[in-house]
């Protein structure tokens, strides 16, 4: 298997480790925020607004005070000021917040006002019994609205618009060509655990216990908004039950801390599950329209990816789905084109491969409409035109073992033999069976990362980082990464996360923690390390004295000369002879634009569907899921199939469940639960596999780690609308599948 | 969700006294009833709970070959007690095609018969909604009302009635007992739900402080055991409210249907009893032919009420299925994934 590949002896990266906080969370005793009640808490709701556009006229807020238990209601009023605009963006990865400052409705779900009681549901019912009255204007909701505006980007700063070769040459002189628009739904954030704070004030330090994926820009934002020093505003973030995107600093967060100084008592406000549709951002829907034209041998001549989606009427985020064009085929003339619409709604934002995964569920079917019009094995066909340099940039890639991925993956699956045509397989029971395939791809990203390492004498380390655990194992992953760097097994290690006085360690996004905060911590364990050396041989008492120029290794807590490594010494003997507690190290990791100049940077993958589809009544069952990734290098390789098999069920919910039924009238969204919002259940996924194909990479990273967060939703949403085809014979270009799309 | 009283009667004559007065509501699992209170749907001013009333909770086989099954009965007990699922195979079919194995272990007989439709603007107060406010309107027509009713429908409501549990009861006719302020009485399912008709709101013919005690199904039930099946499309495996579903029951003698059933579900405010498919199939050889005939039959009364013309076709074909699976033979032990289509014919396989 290739786990055992990726180990190395006497090293902790690399070994399928079990998590760290395992059995904390199977036990229950992982405290998330939410299960924090420091003494004197009160409880803390939200009331939102129904209507998507227009203001709020009035508020019952005699009603809702005179409810047993209330303490206060927060509303435009009341609310303190704040020392920065809730619309500022200066803070990177910011959106603009809601946060009472006036009484202009944007969207549903928009908090209109804060009640605080002594119970939740003394304060969920008194938020009731506002029963406000709106003034209500006109809305648009859908990508039907009219107009619409070219964006000069689109996600975090791309361009607009990309234009390499010249298409339209490139559709004439094909000798095949399809053209076909996709559209993928608007999708809300269910992570299991809502946004929520449990917010104390003294004075003017404010604790605060709150899930983030950005300890260190959360406090930075909250500090300006609250016109406090940074310094004073503690966060503790152990655990986050999931983030994907959403859990950056949220409106109904920092309304709770607004709330706990109104009352000057600890205030604890959670978001119901229907209020995660509205402030907290979520995936817009997409209308995609891809041209591409081939030769007679399969070759592609052009690309075009066009996309249409909305952003809120008050702020910019645009899903940046064409972005994988830019990188998957090879093709002559690639243009990439974007057109967005504003709407009533919140604003959109960051949702586990923003982009990627939309733009990759039309990229992948659009490429199999064409493998079939050119009456190719769609697998051949992705061979076929297989990006040995980036596309649009001309640049090698730092690494690229897609074809490792296609080759493994299909083994594995039994791909051999698929007919060509569809619907030309049945199962035991006559149910369609049908294979697709899809390739994954998504970016090595990197932020900027520090940490700290200290070697203790009595043969322990200790390294801290300010990281986010949102349920990958970054408390494992890291760990392990802290205990190599520091030459200790990983039980000498303690390793400490999760809080804003910590280090600062970036954002858990973009898939790009575990390659920066693991770069910083690799480099904090180095330095120990180097200073220690230093010590041990400048001092005629060691064994290692005089080693400088041979070096020395660090492993299992003690430096060994390079050259005989029967000669060494323990940590904790050189300590103590230098009459030393601790040495310590400080680390830091960024993207190296030298490389970036150089390298196109990305993971991939090769994922391969069976579906079963019932010929009647049209219900679709994803049968098997064999994906196989190359990522760089592999920390820990049992957490990273999780994230791979996480991935790949979301990629199934994008194609086969999720979808937010928005009512065009209201802008209201009237499945917001986990009833009516479907993801898939166990019986859904019977049987998924990720395979790690090995990967190394010398550029990307001191590690060579490239992220494995989001690419598994890549390529399985595609993957899974192709076995559809291939099994029925109708090409299905709206997501998720309905099941009248094939019932009739 | 509103303050609300709270009351445990130690009898049936202490809740139905409970139950009478104005703004009460029965409190069974409340796997329903609560999840509506905390949306502000329902707000009851006082809740009598059922869970500690003595004698609800029993499965009597009867010795005339009824089964009378007690209001607050789990819907998992009753579905894996073995002397119910071998003589009523199909009602234990629906009841674990339905929902979840945590909302099953809770869910109660009494509160699957009386659970409310999950048409979403019934569940949204800012919505106007006959069915929740009388005279309100009906914000469900002009919405996506795809999975709405195409039976039995009328211009004041377009909404489903949801249970699984349901329809094999009303195929089988299956007897509901009420005890109320007035006294007992006994009430077949099939009439037991209404249709909207000009009013909606009200969902059945329970009088306010009526009580359903126990549900029995007739000896005669069980003569259809050998071919009862129940089929249920869903838009994920499991885990979901049908699309349509069909419970169908045969007898067959000597290679021909001497008696039918068929009942629909979620295609009325009601569990849809399909005596004009029984009729056609009365006397039939248990064919493909007869079986098309016989679904044609159960929806020809049909109309799409809003963008569901696809439902009348599928439950055409589920009503199909239903029975093709019927003919076939009630399988020795239910599938893993009872109703799906994904569920094995061959019966080998597990999941
Ligand atoms: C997520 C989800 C998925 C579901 N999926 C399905 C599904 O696929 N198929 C399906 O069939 N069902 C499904 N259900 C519905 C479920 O079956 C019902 O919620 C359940 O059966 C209700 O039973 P209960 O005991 O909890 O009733 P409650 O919630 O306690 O009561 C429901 C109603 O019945 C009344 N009531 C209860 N008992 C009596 C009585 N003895 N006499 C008079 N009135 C009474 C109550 O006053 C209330 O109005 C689902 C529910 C949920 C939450
Ligand atoms: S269909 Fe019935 S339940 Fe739904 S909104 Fe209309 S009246 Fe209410």
């Amino acid at each position: 298997m290739s786990e055992t590949r990726q180990m190395r002896h006497g090293s902790s990266i690399g070994q399928p480790v079990t998590r760290r906080d395992g059995l904390l969370k199977v036990t229950g005793q992982a405290r998330f925020a939410a299960d924090n009640h420091p003494a004197g808490l009160l409880h803390a709701v939200l009331a939102v607004s129904r209507i998507a556009r227009g203001r709020v006229a009035a508020l019952d807020l005699p009603a809702a005070r005179a409810h047993p238990g209330v303490v206060e209601v927060m509303v435009t009023a009341n609310r303190l000021a704040l020392a920065l605009h809730p619309d500022d963006k200066s803070v990177p990865f910011s959106f603009k917040l809601d946060l009472l400052q006036d009484d202009r409705v944007r969207y549903a779900g928009q908090p209109i006002a804060v009640v605080i009681a002594a119970t939740l549901e003394a304060a969920t019912e008194a938020a009731a019994l506002l029963a406000p009255r709106y003034e209500a204007g006109p809305v648009e909701v859908t990508l039907d609205a009219p107009g619409g505006y070219v964006p000069e980007s689109v996600g975090v700063g791309d361009p607009g618009e990309m234009r390499h070769g010249d298409v339209e040459a490139g559709l004439r002189a094909a000798a095949r060509r399809i053209e076909a628009t996709y559209e993928t739904p608007l999708q809300f954030h269910n992570a299991m655990e809502p946004h929520g704070v449990v917010a104390a004030w003294e004075g003017d330090a404010l604790s605060l216990d709150m899930p983030t994926q950005g300890l260190a820009l959360t406090r930075m934002r909250l500090a300006a908004l609250l016109g406090i020093r940074a310094e004073d505003i503690h966060i503790r973030s152990p655990f986050i039950g999931g983030g994907f995107g959403s859990k950056l600093l949220s409106g109904p967060q920092v309304l709770g801390i607004l709330a706990a100084r109104l009352v000057g008592r600890p205030v604890k406000l959670v978001l119901t599950r229907a209020q995660m549709y509205g402030p907290v951002t979520h995936r817009s829907p997409t209308r995609q329209t891809l041209r591409l034209g081939a030769a007679r041998d399969g070759a592609l001549t052009a690309i075009h990816h066009h996309v249409r989606t909305a952003t809120s009427r008050h702020d910019d985020f645009l899903e940046p789905s064409a972005g994988v064009s830019h990188t998957l085929y090879a093709a002559p003339a690639i243009a990439t084109t974007n057109e967005a619409v504003r709407l009533d709604t919140g604003t959109p934002g960051f949702m586990r491969a923003p982009g990627e995964a939309s733009g990759s569920i039309a990229l992948e079917s659009a490429i199999d409409e064409m493998a079939h019009a050119c009456g190719m094995d769609p697998l051949e066909f992705r061979l076929r035109n297989y990006a040995e340099v980036e596309p649009v940039s001309g640049k090698p890639f730092s690494s690229k073992a897609l074809r490792e991925c296609y080759a493994e993956g299909a083994a594995r699956f039994g791909w051999a033999g698929r007919p060509l045509a569809p619907r030309q397989m049945r199962d035991e029971d006559g149910l369609l069976v049908g294979w697709g395939v899809g390739t994954a791809t998504f970016p090595a990203i990197m932020f900027q990362a520090e940490a700290r390492a200290v070697l203790r004498r009595d043969g322990t380390g200790l390294v801290e980082s300010g990281t986010h655990d949102m349920g990958q194992g970054a408390w494992t992953a890291f760990a392990q990464i802290g205990a190599d760097s520091l030459g200790l097994d990983l039980d000498r290690l303690e390793f400490r996360a999760g809080h804003s006085d910590l280090p600062n360690a970036g954002i858990a996004g973009g898939s790009g923690h575990t390659a920066t905060a693991g770069g910083a911590i690799h480099a904090a364990g180095a330095q120990a390390i180097a200073r220690l050396t230093e010590i041990a041989v400048a001092d005629p008492r060691s064994p290692l004295f005089g080693a400088g120029n041979v070096g020395v290794v660090a492993r299992g807590g003690r430096l060994l000369r390079r050259d005989d490594e029967s000669r060494g010494e323990a940590y904790a003997d050189i300590l103590a002879r230098a009459g030393l507690d601790s040495v310590e190290g400080r680390g830091s990791a960024a993207a190296d634009p030298a490389a970036a100049e150089r390298y196109a940077m990305h993971a991939h993958g090769a994922v391969f569907a069976e579906v079963k589809v019932d010929p009647e009544l049209g219900q679709i069952r994803a049968t098997r899921l064999v994906g196989a990734f190359a990522a760089g290098r592999i920390i820990n390789p049992r957490l990273v199939r999780s994230q791979y098999y996480g991935g790949m069920i979301w990629g199934l919910s994008f194609a086969l469940h999720e979808r937010a039924a928005m009512d065009p009238r209201t802008g209201r969204v009237m499945n917001a639960d986990l009833a009516e919002y479907h993801v898939p259940v166990n019986a859904d996924v019977p049987s998924v596999e990720a395979i790690l194909v090995e990967e190394q990479d010398p550029h990307v990273n001191a590690l060579g780690i490239k992220g494995v967060g989001e690419i598994g939703i890549t390529g399985t949403a595609g993957a899974i609308a192709n076995a559809i085809w291939h099994a029925t014979g109708t090409r299905i270009r709206r997501f998720p599948v309905a099941i009248e799309e094939l019932g009739r | 969700m509103n303050r609300f009283e709270y009351v445990r009667p130690r009898s049936v004559a202490e809740a139905v006294a409970a139950g009478a007065v104005p703004g009460s509501a029965y409190l069974a699992a409340g796997t329903n009833l609560l999840d509506l209170m905390k949306i502000g749907v329902a707000r009851p001013g006082r809740l009598v709970d059922l869970n500690h009333l003595p004698g609800l909770d029993g499965i009597e086989h009867q010795a005339d070959g009824a089964v009378r099954i007690g209001a607050q009965v789990r819907n998992a007990d009753l579905a894996h007690d073995p002397g119910f699922r071998r003589r009523f195979p199909a009602v234990a079919e629906a009841l674990l095609s339905g929902a979840s194995a945590q909302l099953r272990n809770a869910a109660t007989v009494g509160g699957n018969l009386l659970q409310r439709t999950r048409c979403a603007w019934f569940q949204d107060t800012a919505s106007a909604c006959n069915r929740r406010d009388p005279g309100s309107g009906c914000d469900a027509r002009g919405g996506e009302n795809r999975l709405h009713a195409v039976l039995g429908w009328s211009e004041h409501c377009i909404a489903t009635h949801p249970s699984d549990f349901c329809v094999p009861l009303a195929a089988l006719d299956a007897v509901v007992e009420v005890e109320g302020p007035t006294g007992r009485r006994e009430i077949a399912l099939r009439d037991f739900h209404l249709l909207p008709g000009t009013t909606p709101e009200r969902e059945s013919v329970l009088a306010p402080g009526e009580l359903v005690v126990a549900l029995r199904l007739p000896a005669e039930a069980a003569g259809f055991a050998a071919h009862a099946r129940y089929a249920k499309l869903r838009e994920r495996t499991s885990y979901a409210f049908a699309v349509v579903s069909a419970a169908a029951a045969l007898r067959i003698v000597d290679g021909r249907i001497v008696a039918a059933r068929l009942a629909l579900g979620g295609v009325a405010a009601k569990p849809w009893r399909a005596e004009e498919a029984e009729a056609a199939l009365a006397g039939a050889a248990p064919e493909a032919a007869a079986f098309r005939r016989a679904a044609e039959a159960a929806l020809a009364a049909a109309r799409p009420s809003g963008d569901n013309a696809f439902k009348i076709e599928l439950a055409r074909r589920i009503a199909v299925r239903a029975l093709t699976l019927a003919a076939a033979g009630t399988p020795e032990r239910l599938p893993a994934l009872p109703a799906s289509p994904f569920a094995p014919l061959s019966g080998g396989r597990h999941v």
